[in-house]
């Protein structure tokens, strides 16, 4: 490691791995075992997507991993540190969301984050106004920021959670769901945030029922299935496990199923004028002079890229939805 | 991933140790400006209001009160000679219930309220820590109850000095007293009564670390102080009796005596401190190795 750069934090510092689990287990009283052996690693920088159907243990193991439950078994290190024995080193610098916001009804958007702020003894009174502002502001609350929180919209009350995990300078925010009860434009501004954050060098822990999210803004991926890690790595890795179609759009499609055949690309069905098959190991140039050569009119020939949702059906053998 | 670099990574924040009481100030705030919280000291403002009104009217042709037989609070037949003892007569009627069930409705929501409410899970997160949260809500339940004393007494006082006469008093003993010394003996029978009340918030709070519903915690303490009051009240009961944390309550009226008579005050704030002690570590050991799921 190098040495630590004195005035700020260098992403060079920061452990290759900021959340490190290792046969994290957690069987709750009456035996329901809701994480099983779990080996979770997030790298230093990442924005890392945690899937997983409803049921499947990814509340559970977040709250593991903030000390708010302790495992039946296995360990857990968040920024190097062991959780929950060192909580009090580690939470300061992890803003977080967790199964939605709560909020104080009875109190104004601004005065919840200022107690929230409060709670947090390593944050500086002197500058708690102005970061709460700050915080308001960066979330779009600036304007709610006087109205009492029960009055907020599901879509308020989810940006001033966010706004609530993002008081501090984090390392790490571990965001549960961040964009539930917003709307197409709120949920493309959090996109936009953990965006700008993550380029600021935070890593980024973000579980997410919605596979197209995860594939537009994460690096890394997880998925869950019945308590169990079923696999993580690379998004660009994981949806490369499952193999994209080659599609070719023509009026001839039985002329065109007969030529892919020939030129040895397996699995070809036809339908219509829609003509699929295994994507070939030769340049698509060739297939395509090969099939105009043939007489075949292509309308469009491409192949549809793997989705995440094509990997997670390969891997859980279910639909998304399915509670485990 | 040595300590230095943690430390590094806070970089601009060096935490005061004094920064750890924002969350005490927070919560004394919050609970101040709660509506429910308001509520219960309008009720209890509003009780030596009740009882100086029908004093007044009941001894508006010269009268004396119940007939001077003893019946009702302690202190009632003496309000009509002086509005202080309005203070001990309001104190009298509202320690075995009214006081004791708004700080059981206080202590009960304590956690469970966070709990049931989802905040629980941000303040730990913060990190406020558990220790740190449980002894800022103790201190603020404490608060409290100081809070609701002072209020009936305050509420009393310019209730007994609007309807009645002041000047110097007559103690249990028979001997006179200043009224300026009277005053001295309210304020600390206000002080001793709002320590009559540290047992009730522990065990609240207890009962607050065993569930996520603010409402279950409120009327299961509620419910054990009503208990309690039943309890004491039996005679075949007597071998519990001194166990129980309502017991010496009325002692209080002690202070009136001339000399003040100890014996029975200084059982009563041992019991409040052996309450405080057993259920305050019952409520750190149950807090701190919960589960927080909710």
């Amino acid at each position: 490691m190098d040495e630590p750069s004195a005035t700020q934090p260098d992403p060079g510092d920061a452990p290759a791995s900021v959340i490190a689990t290792r046969g994290l287990t957690k069987r709750y009283r009456g035996g329901q075992l809701a994480v099983d052996g779990l080996d979770l690693t997030v790298p230093a920088g990442s924005v890392f997507g945690f899937l997983g159907p409803n049921g499947s243990g990814k509340t559970t193991t977040i709250r593991m991993l903030m000390g708010l439950i302790e495992p039946t078994a296995g360990t857990a290190r968040v920024l190097g540190h062991p959780m929950p024995r060192s909580a009090r080193t580690v939470l300061p610098q992890v803003g977080a969301l967790i199964e939605g916001p709560a909020l104080y009804g009875f109190l104004s958007g601004r005065d919840n984050l200022l107690r929230y702020d409060a709670a947090d003894p390593t944050a500086d009174p002197r500058t708690r106004k102005a970061r709460v502002a700050a915080a308001l502001d960066r979330v779009g609350l600036a304007a709610a920021a006087g109205k009492k929180a029960k009055a907020y919209s599901l879509g308020m009350k989810q940006r001033l959670g966010l706004a609530a995990a993002l008081l501090q300078p984090r390392r790490l925010l571990v965001l549960d769901e961040p964009t539930n009860g917003l709307d197409p434009q709120g949920m493309r501004e959090i996109r936009t945030l953990v965006r700008e954050l993550a380029a600021d060098g935070t890593t980024v822990f973000l579980s997410s029922h919605l596979l197209d999210e995860i594939e537009q803004v994460c690096t890394h991926a997880a998925v869950m299935a019945q308590g169990r890690l079923v696999t993580q790595g690379a998004v660009a890795d994981l949806a490369a496990g499952a193999r994209g179609r080659l599609v070719v759009t023509t009026p001839d499609g039985a002329e065109a199923a007969r030529v892919l055949k020939e030129l040895g690309v397996g699995d070809v069905t036809a339908d219509g004028e829609r003509v699929t098959g295994e994507p070939p190991e030769r340049d698509l140039a060739e297939v395509t002079a090969a099939l105009v050569a043939a007489g075949v009119r292509v309308r469009g020939l491409t192949v549809e890229r793997a989705s995440l949702e094509d990997a997670f059906v390969a891997l859980t053998g279910e639909g998304f939805d399915v509670a485990g | 991933m040595s300590r230095a670099d943690v430390r590094e990574a806070g970089a601009g924040r060096r935490p005061n140790p004094l920064w750890a009481l924002g969350l005490l100030r927070s919560e004394l705030v919050t609970t101040v400006r709660r509506w429910r919280t308001l509520a219960l000291l309008g009720v209890l403002a509003a009780v030596p209001v009740l009882v100086g009104v029908a004093v007044r009217i009941e001894t508006r042709g010269g009268g004396s009160v119940g007939g001077g037989s003893g019946e009702g609070p302690a202190f009632i037949t003496q309000i009509t000679n002086n509005g202080l003892f309005l203070v001990f007569t309001a104190l009298a009627a509202t320690l075995p219930f009214f006081l004791p069930m708004t700080v059981g409705v206080v202590a009960g929501d304590a956690i469970a309220g966070e709990a049931g409410g989802g905040t629980l899970r941000y303040l730990l997160v913060a990190p406020a820590g558990r220790t740190r949260l449980l002894l800022t809500k103790y201190a603020t339940v404490l608060a409290f109850c100081l809070l609701a004393t002072l209020v009936v007494a305050v509420s009393a006082l310019i209730v007994g000095a609007l309807l009645f006469p002041l000047g110097e008093l007559t103690t249990i003993s028979g001997t006179r007293i200043s009224f300026a010394e009277g005053l001295g003996r309210a304020l600390l029978i206000a002080l001793v009564v709002a320590a009559s009340l540290v047992g009730v918030a522990a065990l609240g709070l207890f009962v607050s670390t065993l569930t996520n519903s603010g409402i279950a915690a409120m009327a299961t303490t509620v419910g054990l102080l009503i208990t309690v009051q039943i309890v004491d009240q039996i005679p075949q009961l007597h071998a519990v009796q001194p166990y129980l944390f309502s017991h010496y309550w009325l002692s209080f009226a002690d202070l009136m005596r001339e000399p003040v008579y100890w014996d029975d005050l200084v059982k009563n704030l041992g019991l409040q401190g052996l309450y405080a002690a057993v259920f305050g570590s019952a409520a750190w050991a149950r807090f701190t190795a919960k589960d927080i799921s909710v």
